[in-house]
């Protein structure tokens, strides 16, 4: 790992002055993709900006129809949060299949969706849910956030706040995980909520998250295992790697969603 | 050089490290604590897991500086003396180990299994586990040490 000018940020305008005011700075939360990155020289920042401190970044609530959780809240919270599981059990189902228990003791929800990882569990949640994004600026809902591989609506220097989760009347995430990493594989949340019927899939696209309309369309109308049967989802797009190939992400975005409706509550 | 402060097993330490040395260099390099093990040095094997205020990480993956103020706890500050901790002990009358690479990971990972869960089931412990990879026994006699233990705690 390069060395590097560390600072713990006092607060949310103290992190963004010091992100500005760096050369080519970086935030770090729990690091665990960060870490791994700066020991493979991969990334070399000139400053990382410690925000996992702030209490204003963290915390779960209820927020009217919806569960607002802190950036820097991390998975284990959200994992073991009464409010989360009592609400949306589907989320606290997924931040329990993240990494593993030490990744959830460390990692955070801001860092999951800001890096963007195409086999990162949250992203499936945030587009399934209809989520919004909060930063130090705007609002920014999950259908305008995720761009593509590891890229983000974020502007330079913008700051993820927290996240509204609006409760949706069932949801279900199932994850096929890579046994040694434990990213997903192939990971489809599905939602039935205030914005209608949502299949989200991680994983698999080659762009990162995407939703399949051909299955929320059939949802929309009979809401049973039955009625994706015949989706055939194309491998067009889809990843293929040595873990798998794009026919076979394909076929499991099928059993995966069937299931998820199976087990929708 | 950024000066780091911590309580190590009840110990107030400080030292002055770079940036960007891991809780690990500092534990293994600074204090002289070689207890804690580095096996795979990219966060899969959990043999360099530590409690931090409570909670196991993997101090391959943190920076020392993140861990200003914290309350660490590494195997070296389990035992009571010549008195191993219950969990220790139930690795040891099970035979929860063959080589010991692992085993200061597996301990303290399981510790905080048992602060979280007093009375995991035989699942549950092999899916705390995940991230602890022990490439001797099969896992077989840690579940049942870590069972054996969680008992002997109070669970």
């Amino acid at each position: 790992m390069y060395d590097f000018e560390y600072h713990r940020a006092a607060s949310l305008d103290d992190a963004a002055g010091k992100l500005k005011s760096a050369d080519d700075g970086t935030l770090v939360a729990g690091g665990m993709t960060l870490i791994p990155t700066l020991k493979l020289r991969l990334a070399s920042p000139s400053d990382l900006i410690d925000i996992s401190g702030l209490a204003e970044l963290s915390g779960i609530k209820a927020e009217g129809d919806a569960v607002v959780v802190g950036a820097a809240t991390i998975h284990a919270a959200v994992a073991a949060s009464s409010d989360v599981r009592a609400k949306i059990p589907a989320l606290a189902d997924l931040a329990e299949l993240i990494g593993d228990a030490q990744v959830r003791n460390r990692g955070t929800l801001g860092g999951s969706i800001a890096n963007n990882d195409p086999t990162a569990d949250y992203p499936a949640a945030l587009l399934a849910l209809g989520a919004t994004i909060r930063t130090d600026h705007r609002e920014i809902a999950a259908d305008d956030y995720f761009e593509g591989l590891f890229e983000t609506a974020l502007d330079a220097g913008e700051i993820i706040t927290q996240v509204a989760f609006p409760v949706p009347e069932k949801a279900s995430y199932q994850k096929f995980p890579n046994p040694a990493s434990r990213y997903a594989l192939v990971g489809v949340f599905v939602a039935k909520g205030p914005s209608g019927v949502r299949v989200a899939v991680t994983g698999a696209g080659l762009d990162g998250v995407f939703r399949v309309t051909e299955m929320e369309t059939a949802l929309a109308e009979n809401f049973s295992p039955d009625a994706i049967k015949d989706v055939s989802v194309s491998a067009d797009g889809l990843n293929a790697d040595i873990h798998a190939g794009a026919d076979y992400r394909a076929h499991l975005i099928g059993v995966l969603a069937r299931r998820a409706v199976a087990d929708c509550t | 050089m950024p000066t780091v402060s911590m309580k190590v097993n009840g110990v107030d330490v400080s030292g002055d490290v770079e940036a960007r040395t891991l809780l690990v260099q500092f534990l293994r390099e600074t204090l002289d604590m070689t207890g804690t093990h580095v096996g795979c040095d990219t966060s899969q094997c959990g043999a360099c897991c530590v409690l931090m205020n409570g909670d196991s990480v993997k101090s391959c993956s943190v920076l020392a500086v993140q861990a200003e103020g914290a309350e660490i706890t590494t195997i070296e500050g389990l035992a009571n003396g010549d008195e191993l901790h219950p969990m220790q002990d139930a690795f040891r009358q099970n035979h929860g180990l063959q080589c010991g690479f692992c085993t200061p990971g597996m301990v303290i990972s399981a510790i905080d299994l048992v602060s979280k869960n007093p009375k995991p089931t035989e699942k549950e412990v092999r899916e705390w586990l995940e991230g602890n990879l022990c490439r001797c026994t099969g896992y077989h006699n840690i579940v049942k040490a870590i069972q054996a233990g969680a008992q002997a705690m109070g669970g």
